[in-house]
């Protein structure tokens, strides 16, 4: 099994905001299932915010990766300062942040590059 | 919440080497279900880009899924730091996959999205001056500062549900709650508008006055009327009547926490409470 990450795409971050229904389901629904039938690599949590309150220490580990990393989220002032809070402070360069409460999954799955498999 | 400590256990969907693709509506149901549940979850996919990589401090337990034709590979990290399980699910659905993942997880703590709504306010240090307003008028200890008497959200766990009304007591706008519905306290882009409309120059230390919280309280008609009719002369009284008309006019405190505030003296203890650590802070800075 390999065990290289070696996905020539930035790495993407996809946000369900399981906890509340602050981002459109409808939006939410269809980038995850574009990004489900890309064929591409991406990895998805949860709840960021849930994850920022927690501290989560894999906000750490997104926000010191070093590589291109795409966060499909919300607003791009709230998910900087949500992982600031979580004292993983994004990097200024690298990051960025795609925002579903005001793109539509169609706009937001031509930025990512996501074709169907 | 769970403990700070505990990390959930991390969950990969694996359609690399050694596993068959899965359906794409299979796969989609799974990742809803699971997220929806609470995990994180990543999906390793085929053509040279599989990747089951525990990444360092992310995990302890990673549950790796995936439909096996040849039985579900012995997997292990080389660093030894965590440890890696495999579940074959060839032909289940997401509802199936979920009870299984939920076995696993062997009643480990996690959270769960509707029992908990992850709301807090949120600092954008871009814009906050330290002027010490929201510790001021945070009743419930949310707000502290660090050793550089810097203002700092302490205690997010304390802060009421649905309730934004430090938002508008920032002058910055600085405080945002990425689950609110409106902006700039969801986050959005901060207009020039904004910052006039969120300015109220009031005397926030001497905002939360017993008198006026009990009748907010009482929000019988009857109440609501006297409030609105009483005069006084007193300037610092009117003010805060104006401010907390405002907010709650403008639904920024919700019934709720309303209905479920302490005692006025409790209010009026831990205004003063409050009044006192921030003007520690901005002494402590002015030194
Ligand atoms: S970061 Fe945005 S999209 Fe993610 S959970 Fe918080 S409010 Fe929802
Ligand atoms: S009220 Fe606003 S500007 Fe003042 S310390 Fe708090 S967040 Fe910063």
């Amino acid at each position: 099994m390999p065990n290289e990450p070696s996905d020539n795409h930035p790495r993407t971050l996809y946000c369900r905001c399981a906890y509340a229904q602050t981002v459109p389901q409808g939006v939410k629904d269809d980038v995850l299932r574009r990004l489900s039938d890309s064929g591409r690599n991406f990895e998805a949590v949860s709840d960021l915010c849930e994850m920022s309150a927690r501290r989560d220490p894999r906000l750490k580990e997104i926000a010191g990766c070093g590589g291109q990393v795409n966060i499909v989220a919300c607003y791009p002032r709230a998910v900087q300062w949500l992982f600031h809070a979580a004292e993983s402070p994004l990097p200024e360069e690298g990051v960025e942040v795609l925002n579903m409460r005001e793109r539509s999954a169609e706009d937001i799955a031509s930025q990512l590059n996501l074709e169907s498999a | 919440m769970t403990n700070e400590e505990e990390t959930p256990m991390q969950v990969v969907v694996y359609e690399g080497e050694g596993a068959a693709v899965l359906p794409s509506s299979t796969r989609y149901d799974v990742l809803t279900r699971l997220l929806d549940r609470g995990y994180a979850v990543s999906r390793a996919a085929g053509n040279g880009q599989g990747a089951v990589e525990p990444r360092a401090g992310e995990t302890e337990r990673l549950l790796v899924l995936g439909d096996f034709p040849d039985g579900a590979p012995d997997l292990e990290d080389s660093s030894g730091e965590v440890e890696i399980d495999t579940l074959t699910i060839t032909d289940l659905g997401g509802e199936e996959v979920l009870e299984l993942v939920e076995a696993r997880r062997e009643g480990r703590p996690m959270n769960q999205p509707g029992a908990w709504k992850p709301w807090f306010p949120v600092i954008d240090y871009d814009r906050c001056t330290n002027c010490m307003q929201c510790l001021s008028f945070c009743l419930f200890d949310v707000y502290g500062v660090d050793a550089e008497q810097k203002i700092q959200v302490q205690n997010n766990d304390n802060c009421k549900t649905n309730c934004p009304a430090c938002s508008r007591v920032c002058p910055e706008v600085a405080i945002m709650f990425p689950k609110y519905s409106g902006g700039p306290i969801n986050g959005d882009k901060v207009d020039p508008k904004d910052l006039e409309r969120e300015k109220m120059k009031v005397d926030i230390s001497s905002l939360l006055g017993g008198d006026i919280y009990s009748s907010l309280r009482n929000r019988s008609e009857e109440a609501k009327s006297r409030f609105s009719k009483e005069r006084s002369p007193d300037k610092a009284l009117t003010e805060r009547k104006k401010c907390l008309i405002k907010l709650q006019g403008d639904g920024l405190i919700p019934a709720e926490v309303l209905e479920n505030l302490p005692s006025p003296e409790e209010i009026q203890r831990r205004a003063d409470e409050a009044a006192a650590k921030a003007k520690a802070a901005l002494d402590a800075q002015a030194h």
